[in-house]
C-alpha cells in the first residue's frame, strides 16, 4: 500500500470521527439546556474552547453566544474545525483512495456531505438540531458500518481502525472535558448533586455509553465512576483504554511496526498513572489536557512510521 | 410540449433514433415505444433520478475557470443513442484495423522510417511534428505496439455512415464515463434492460487490466500495475481513481515512485519499496521524465525514460505514440493502411485539406466560412475556427495564422453531424448534435469497446461536443435488430 494512501485513509477515519463526535458534542450541551436549571449559567463558548479554537474563533466572531459558536462548529467553511470542513476532507480522501475502500464508501459519503448541505440551517436553529444532529451521527455510522460488512482486514483497514480510535479517543477527552466544565459551573446549592447527576449522565448518552455504563458499573451516575469508566474500561469502544488497545493491535498487523508497538506499548501502560478520580474539578481538566498530548505524541509515531519516513524505508530497501 | 415525440424533427440531418417524425428507426424502436408510453410526468422524474444518481454517485469533471477549478456534475441525457449490431460490428472491425495500422506506423516512425524512404508521407511532415520523439528512436515495446489506448472520434454524417474524425493516441479519457453512464441509465430505465438485448460495456476495465498485464517486463510474476495521474486538479482525475479502483491497481502521483540506480521503478509503500512493472500514465509526454523532458516538471519521475528504455518498466501508452495523434498525419492514414496492411480503410476520412500543400491551402482560404480548421497537435476542441459560425475578424485571425504556420493547420467541411433526441428544458425534445467516442485497446490482442461514449453537443444548433465546451453525453446501446 502507498504511504500516501495509507496517510489519506488514516486521515479519512480521522475527519469521519470527528464530525461524528462534533454532533454528539453538541448535542451534550443542548440536552443539558433542557434538563438543567435556568439559573446555571454555563457558556456555549466552552465548545470552542475545549476543541482549541479560541483564536480561529476570534477572528470571525465576536459574541460568544450559542448562535456563533453552533455556526461556527457546523457550517463555517472558512474554519478548519467545522463540521463541512472535516466532511470536505473525507471527500478530498476518499476521492483520492477510492481504490482501497469499498465502492460504496465514495456514494456514502456524497450522501452526507449532501445532508448537511441542505439542512445545516436546521442544526444552526435550536428547534431541529436535535433531528439534525440524529441524521450526521447516522450517517456517519452508516458509513461505519458500510466498512465493517465489507471491508477485508487489510492494511487499509488497520489504518481506518488507527485514525478512528485515535480520533475517538481525542473527542472522548473533548466530550469530558465539556462534561466537566459543566459540573464547575454548577454552584453548591440544593440542586448540586442533581444538576451534576444530569451533566455526567449527558456525557454519557452523548458517547452511546449510558447503557454500557449501568451494566457494567452496576452503580448510579456519579461523576467519578463515569470518568473512571471512560477513561479506563477495556470493553466500551470508546474509552480511552480501549482505543489505545485498538491502536496497539492495528499498528502491530502492519509492516515495519516493531518499534512504534513498543513505543505505544510504554505510552499505554503509563497512560492512567496521574489521574485522580477523587478531584473531578480542574486536576482532571489537567490530567484530560496532557493526555491529549499522549494522544498527539502516539499521531507522530504513526505519522513518522508509515507516511513520511520513506527515506528511511528506502535504505532498508537499498540494503 | 414535453415527450412529445410526433413532433419531432431533426430537419436535414440524420437522425440516430427517428427516420421521421413519429417514426423510429429499427434498432431504436422498442426504446422509442416504451419512451412514448411514459407520461410528461415519468420522463421529469426519471432524470431527477439520473441527476441524484450522478450526485450520489460522485461522477463529475472538473473545469478549469479563472476562479479555481470546478467540479462539475457529469452533464448527462437519459434518452440513449441507438446503433445496431451488424452497423457496429463494421465500424468495430474499421477500428481495429486502423489502431493496427497506425501501431505499425509509429514503430517503423521510430526505426527505419521505411512509409517516408518509400514516398508515402512527405518526411518534413515527421520533421515538424510536435509529437515525435528523438528520445524513442530504436527502442522497440514489447509486440511492437506503442499506443496501447486508443479513443478514435467517430461522427456520422448526413448519409448515416460514420466516419473518422480524430485518433487519440497520447492519453484519451472518457471511458469512465461511457461506464458511468450505463450504470446511470441502468438505474433509471431499469425496465428497458428486460426488455432488449443490450451489449454489455462492463468488461472494459477487465480488458484494459489484461492489455496492460501482458506488457509486464516481469514474465510470470503477478504484475504490479498503477496508473499514474497528475493529481487531483486534473479535469480527468475522477477517471483516474475510477479506472485505478475498477482495475485494482495503485493510483499513483510522479511524487510516490522512484526510479533506482538499478534502472527499475519503485513506488513507496508501508513496507518500503515495490518494484512497478507497467504504469498506465496518464500524463503528457513532456511531463514524463524531467531528466529527458521537461525540467521544471513536478507531476512526472526523474529516470523514468531511462527505466523504458531499459525494458523494466512498460508505459502505457509508450512515450512517442502521440506522432500519429496529429491532424496531418490523419490525412494520411488510408494510405498508412494500405501501406503496412494492404488492405482498403474499412471506416472512411473525412475529407480532409492540408494547408502546407498550397493547392489545398489556397482553397481553405477562399472557403474559410465554410470549413472547420483545426490544428494539427491541439485536443479539447480547443483552437479550433467553425467557419458558418465565425465573424469576419476570427475568420481573418486564422487565415493570418495559417499563412503562417501552413503545417500546423487542416481544414474539414463542416459536418453536417448526425442528431438524437435530446430532452431540453421543460424536458421538451429537441434534436441535439453528437459524435462517438469508442475505445481500442491493443496489446497482444485487439479489442473495441460495445459503443462508446457518445458526446452531445447541448446547445441547439452546437457542433462543439467538449465537455470543457458545454457538451453533455449519452448512453450508448449496441442492439441485436
Amino acid at each position: 500500500m502507498l504511504s500516501k494512501v495509507a496517510e489519506r485513509v488514516y486521515w479519512t477515519a480521522r475527519y469521519l470521527e470527528r464530525v461524528e463526535n462534533t454532533a454528539r458534542l453538541i448535542r451534550v450541551y443542548d440536552n443539558l439546556l433542557f434538563d438543567l436549571p435556568r439559573s446555571l449559567n454555563f457558556g456555549w463558548y466552552n465548545l470552542i474552547i475545549i476543541n482549541s479554537a479560541q483564536k480561529e474563533f476570534g477572528e470571525r466572531y465576536t459574541v460568544e453566544d450559542e448562535r456563533n459558536v453552533i455556526k461556527f462548529l457546523l457550517g463555517d467553511e472558512s474554519s478548519s474545525c467545522s463540521m463541512v470542513t472535516s466532511l470536505q476532507m473525507i471527500r478530498e480522501n476518499v476521492r483520492t483512495t477510492r481504490d482501497v475502500v469499498p465502492e460504496e464508501t465514495w456514494e456514502l459519503v456524497n450522501e452526507l456531505s449532501l445532508y448537511v448541505e441542505a439542512n445545516i440551517q436546521q442544526g444552526v436553529n435550536r428547534s431541529q438540531r436535535h433531528t439534525f444532529l440524529d441524521g450526521v451521527v447516522k450517517g456517519c455510522q452508516q458509513i461505519l458500518g458500510l466498512l465493517y460488512g465489507t471491508m477485508p482486514h487489510d492494511a487499509a483497514w488497520d489504518f481506518l481502525r488507527l485514525g478512528r480510535n485515535l480520533e475517538r479517543a481525542d473527542m472522548n477527552t473533548r466530550i469530558m472535558d465539556a462534561g466537566i466544565t459543566a459540573v464547575l459551573h454548577v454552584e453548591d446549592n440544593d440542586t448540586a448533586v442533581n444538576s451534576r447527576q444530569i451533566i455526567w449522565g449527558n456525557v454519557l448518552r452523548s458517547l452511546g455509553a449510558d447503557q454500557a455504563y449501568r451494566r457494567t458499573t452496576r452503580v448510579a451516575v456519579r461523576g467519578e465512576t463515569v470518568a473512571h469508566y471512560l477513561l479506563e474500561d477495556r470493553e466500551f469502544p470508546r474509552s480511552i483504554a480501549h482505543c489505545v488497545g485498538a491502536i496497539i493491535q492495528s499498528a502491530a498487523a502492519l509492516p515495519r511496526s516493531k518499534d512504534v508497538v513498543t513505543a505505544l506499548k510504554q505510552i499505554e501502560s503509563n497512560l492512567f498513572d496521574e489521574v485522580d478520580y477523587q478531584q473531578l474539578g480542574d486536576p482532571l481538566r489537567e490530567y484530560i489536557n496532557d493526555l491529549q498530548q499522549e494522544l498527539a505524541a502516539i499521531h507522530s509515531l504513526i505519522a513518522g512510521n508509515w507516511f513520511a519516513g520513506m527515506e528511511q524505508s528506502q535504505q532498508q530497501a537499498a540494503g | 410540449m414535453a415527450n412529445d415525440w410526433k413532433n419531432y424533427s431533426s430537419g436535414d440531418f440524420f437522425d440516430e433514433l427517428m427516420s421521421s417524425p413519429g417514426n423510429a428507426r429499427q434498432p431504436a424502436r422498442k426504446i422509442v415505444s416504451y419512451l412514448k408510453s411514459l407520461s410528461a410526468e415519468d420522463i421529469a422524474a426519471r432524470r431527477q433520478a439520473a441527476e441524484s444518481t450522478i450526485r450520489e454517485m460522485g461522477v463529475s469533471f472538473t473545469v478549469y475557470s479563472e476562479g479555481g477549478n470546478i467540479d462539475r456534475a457529469w452533464p448527462f441525457d437519459i434518452i440513449p443513442r441507438v446503433i445496431s449490431n451488424k452497423q457496429w460490428a463494421v465500424a468495430e472491425a474499421g477500428l481495429k484495423q486502423r489502431l493496427r495500422a497506425l501501431n505499425l506506423f509509429i514503430n517503423d516512425l521510430y526505426h527505419d522510417q521505411k512509409i517516408i524512404k518509400d514516398g508515402i508521407i512527405p518526411e518534413f511532415v515527421l520533421k515538424q511534428s510536435k509529437n515525435y520523439r528523438k528520445e524513442c528512436e530504436g527502442i522497440t515495446p514489447p509486440f511492437g505496439v506503442w499506443a496501447h489506448i486508443c479513443g478514435t472520434d467517430l461522427v456520422r454524417a448526413g448519409d448515416g455512415e460514420f466516419y473518422v474524425l480524430e485518433d487519440n493516441l497520447r492519453v484519451p479519457s472518457g471511458v469512465s464515463y461511457m461506464l458511468e453512464n450505463r450504470a446511470i441509465t441502468k438505474r433509471v430505465l431499469p425496465e428497458l434492460f428486460e426488455q432488449s438485448e443490450i451489449a454489455p460495456v462492463d468488461d472494459y476495465p477487465a480488458r484494459l487490466f489484461d492489455t496492460l498485464a501482458a506488457l509486464s517486463p516481469r514474465k510470470g510474476k503477478k504484475p504490479v500495475i498503477v496508473v499514474l495521474t497528475p493529481g487531483i486538479y486534473n479535469s480527468a482525475y475522477f477517471e483516474h481513481a475510477y479506472l485505478a479502483q475498477q482495475m485494482g491497481a495503485e493510483l499513483v502521483e510522479g511524487s510516490d515512485l522512484v526510479v533506482d540506480s538499478d534502472d527499475c521503478v519503485y513506488m513507496k509503500t508501508i513496507s518500503g519499496l515495490e518494484r512497478v512493472d507497467v504504469i498506465y500514465r496518464r500524463i503528457d509526454d513532456l511531463f514524463l521524465d524531467p531528466e529527458v523532458f521537461d525540467k521544471k516538471s513536478v507531476l512526472g519521475v526523474a529516470g523514468l525514460m531511462r527505466a523504458w528504455r531499459a525494458g523494466n518498466v512498460a508505459l502505457a501508452n509508450a512515450p512517442g505514440a502521440g506522432v500519429a495523434d496529429d491532424k496531418v498525419v490523419y490525412a494520411y492514414v488510408p494510405q498508412v493502411i494500405k501501406y503496412y496492411l494492404d488492405e482498403d480503410p474499412i471506416l472512411p476520412n473525412v475529407e480532409t485539406f492540408l494547408c502546407y500543400d498550397d493547392k489545398q491551402r489556397e482553397y481553405v482560404l477562399a472557403n474559410l466560412d465554410k470549413l472547420v480548421v483545426k490544428p494539427a497537435n491541439e485536443s479539447g476542441g480547443y483552437g479550433m475556427l467553425v467557419g458558418p459560425h465565425s465573424t469576419k475578424k476570427e475568420r481573418e485571425t486564422f487565415a493570418g495564422l495559417i499563412k503562417a504556420n501552413p503545417r500546423n493547420y487542416v481544414a474539414q467541411p463542416t459536418l453536417a453531424l448526425s442528431t438524437a433526441p435530446t430532452l431540453v428544458e421543460k424536458n421538451e425534445l429537441e434534436p441535439r448534435h453528437l459524435d462517438l467516442r469508442p475505445f481500442i485497446l491493443q496489446g497482444n490482442d485487439i479489442y473495441v469497446t460495445r459503443g462508446g461514449l457518445t458526446r452531445v453537443a447541448m446547445k441547439k444548433g452546437s457542433l462543439v461536443v467538449n465537455s470543457s465546451q458545454g457538451g453533455g453525453s449519452k448512453d450508448t446501446w449496441i442492439v441485436d435488430a
